[in-house]
């Protein structure tokens, strides 16, 4: 109310100039926004059309930023490719299974420290918060020799096998996804659930009852950052993976694809560009919920 | 009266119920449910991020072999070494400027968004936020081939302008200027979506109010949106000072580290001395150098947090 009565209250005799600079600020928005637009997007759009020249028309000197003679050859030739499926499953399934495991572990965990105040649950979520910002390139080298450790007593195989991802990338994926849904289920009334409990309901029926319906937009969030963040994991495979049979997407073209010197840039270019198609396709869709995650995550749990 | 009836109720009840103590009370009990929810999460946490940790610091002092203690004798070698210093003084470096040169083009980007009719804001936001949504290892292959010594699309650009050739990749200068570049690109949409969302926040009301009492452009953003968005500004600032510092994958990918060492980072170095050299006491001896820096930011970042929650 007292906005209204203060946008009616305000100075009309300086209108005419303030609209005047209002216009220009845009105009100047606009111009700024295409420039940074420009510096935004020139990988990208640089990708697309690498991707689609021959490597003839790469090596010749003519101007790079155009296509004059466009082909899909680049794209064919990788999705014939056995290695390159290869890669694109491994990833995929790698990604798949993390983002189950983190919502198996998250979710509960999530409610547990949002609605049952217990003994130590208050350090538990800022212990949560602090694994978060431990950075996989800390690590990497720990985890690297107990893994080779572990295959030395036990005789079970994980390092060079993809599967060993499944069990590390949870670390990076569990603290962030966890931490933004103590804040959705925060959020959640507490009549809602009390109503539940004094029905009968038990702990786990308000959890899928109630807090998994009302949260879900935080779900879909946590869903997306889980599935981003292993899809784009770099350092772990890169360490813990070797045979060509067994990397994902990121290891594999920067690997496989550069061979010594000799640089396929059409095929290079093909795969980065398919490799950051899926978390793109996603983004495209569910952009307001992606966002939301990375506020919500950052600024307040 | 009515309130020791009811505590008297309750002490008969859970006296019946501790007498025929079966599985399914305890079960039912709510800090055993809270247990078992979080029981997961706790694993995790203590066998894959604590144990590895302290593991580091116990590899740490061993010698290459792994066979013999050598206290701090790892620390000691990497103090002599001049490739040491150099990480130490190109991770500050990279760090420090790529997070002011983020934060700087997230803040004026978000402002040019938050400026325009909020129907086309959706659009920009979602172009301009491309670069956090491509996995890094992938948008970094772009620029290795943007900046490639024969057929850079840069100097092919640049030689426009009478530019000459620069050696993106080749030159210490500018292959440090690169790998900078390339974070900014990468982390700016990060600040610009982070900035956004702060600026919404900012009740419209101050700024009129600005307004009235005569305030410029330049003063409205001092006195109402700064200290408005200062602690949005602090936590991500903080929180991109911690990924920036730990980054690997550009690095890693454009230049290896070279040229002569000087674009490593901690990470880039451990990878190299720790898997490539099979040095794993060492490597793991130069990763832990990053915990001081950690511990400084997320000490910050904490004391934030509980702030925040406190108040809420």
């Amino acid at each position: 109310m007292s906005t209204m009565t203060i946008d009616k209250a305000g100075p009309t005799r300086k209108l005419g100039s303030m609209s005047r600079d209002r216009a220009w600020a845009l105009r100047w928005s606009y111009f700024f926004l295409v420039l940074f637009a420009i510096f935004f997007l020139v990988p990208p759009v640089y990708m697309l059309i690498t991707s689609l020249k021959s490597s003839a028309e790469i090596s010749a000197a003519t101007n790079p930023w155009w296509v004059f003679h466009p082909t899909l050859s680049n794209y064919v030739e990788l999705l014939t490719s056995n290695q390159f499926l290869r890669f694109f499953w491994n990833s995929s399934i790698v990604a798949i299974v993390v983002v189950i495991i983190t919502m198996l572990i998250s979710i509960p965990a999530a409610f547990a420290l949002a609605r049952m105040k217990f003994w130590g649950s208050a350090t538990l979520a800022t212990g949560v918060f602090l694994t978060y910002l431990i950075p996989d390139s800390l690590l990497f080298i720990p985890l690297f020799k107990t893994l080779g450790v572990i295959q030395d007593l036990t005789g079970i195989t994980l390092l060079n096998r993809w599967y060993v991802l499944l069990f590390v990338y949870p670390t990076l994926t569990v603290p962030f996804c966890t931490w933004i849904m103590i804040g959705y289920f925060a959020s959640i009334p507490k009549e809602l659930d009390e109503a539940a409990l004094i029905d009968g309901a038990s702990w786990l029926q308000t959890l899928t009852r109630i807090f998994i319906p009302v949260a879900l937009p935080g779900l879909i969030a946590a869903t997306i950052f889980a599935f981003t963040v292993s899809w784009a994991q770099f350092l772990y495979p890169l360490v813990f993976t070797t045979s060509v049979d067994q990397l994902v997407l990121p290891v594999g073209i920067t690997t496989t694809l550069i061979k010594g010197d000799v640089f396929n840039w059409g095929q290079i270019m093909t795969g980065a560009l398919l490799g950051a198609a899926p978390p793109l396709i996603i983004y495209a869709f569910l952009m307001d919920y992606y966002i939301a995650g990375l506020t919500a995550g950052a600024t307040k749990g | 009266m009515a309130d020791v009836v009811v505590e008297q109720g309750r002490h008969i009840s859970s006296a019946r119920k501790r007498k025929g103590t079966s599985l399914r009370n305890v079960m039912g009990r709510k800090s055993t449910v809270a247990f078992l929810l979080t029981l997961p999460l706790i694993l995790l946490i203590a066998l894959l991020v604590l144990y590895p940790a302290f593991y580091s610091l116990y590899l740490a002092t061993l010698n290459k072999a792994m066979t013999k203690f050598v206290g701090l004798g790892n620390f000691t070698f990497l103090f002599k070494r001049e490739t040491f210093w150099m990480v130490v003084k190109q991770s500050c470096i990279f760090a420090i400027t790529a997070v002011i040169f983020k934060a700087l083009i997230g803040f004026i980007v978000a402002h040019f968004v938050h400026n325009i009719p909020g129907k086309k804001q959706r659009k920009w936001r979602g172009m301009l936020l491309v670069p956090w949504v491509i996995p890094p290892a992938m948008s970094t292959l772009a620029w290795l081939w943007l900046f490639d010594p024969s057929y850079s699309a840069f100097n092919y650009t640049l030689s426009f302008f009478g530019v000459g050739p620069i050696p993106w990749l080749g030159e210490t200068f500018w292959a440090r200027f690169s790998v900078i570049l390339v974070n900014v690109w990468y982390g700016a949409p990060f600040f610009l979506i982070m900035y956004l969302a702060a600026l919404k926040s900012v009740p419209d009301q101050l700024y009129e109010a600005a307004a009235i009492d005569g305030a410029n452009w330049w003063q409205k953003i001092w006195f109402v949106t700064l200290p408005m968005m200062r602690n949005i500004i602090a936590i991500t600032t903080l929180f991109s000072l911690i990924v920036t510092f730990a980054n690997f994958d550009i690095v890693r990918i454009l230049t290896s580290g070279g040229p002569l060492d000087t674009t490593h980072l901690f990470a880039t170095w451990a990878f190299q001395v720790g898997i490539q050299s099979s040095d794993i006491p060492l490597g793991a001896c130069v990763s832990l150098f990053m915990v001081p820096i950690l511990a400084v930011a997320a000490i910050f970042i904490l004391r934030d947090v509980t702030k925040r929650g406190n108040e809420a």
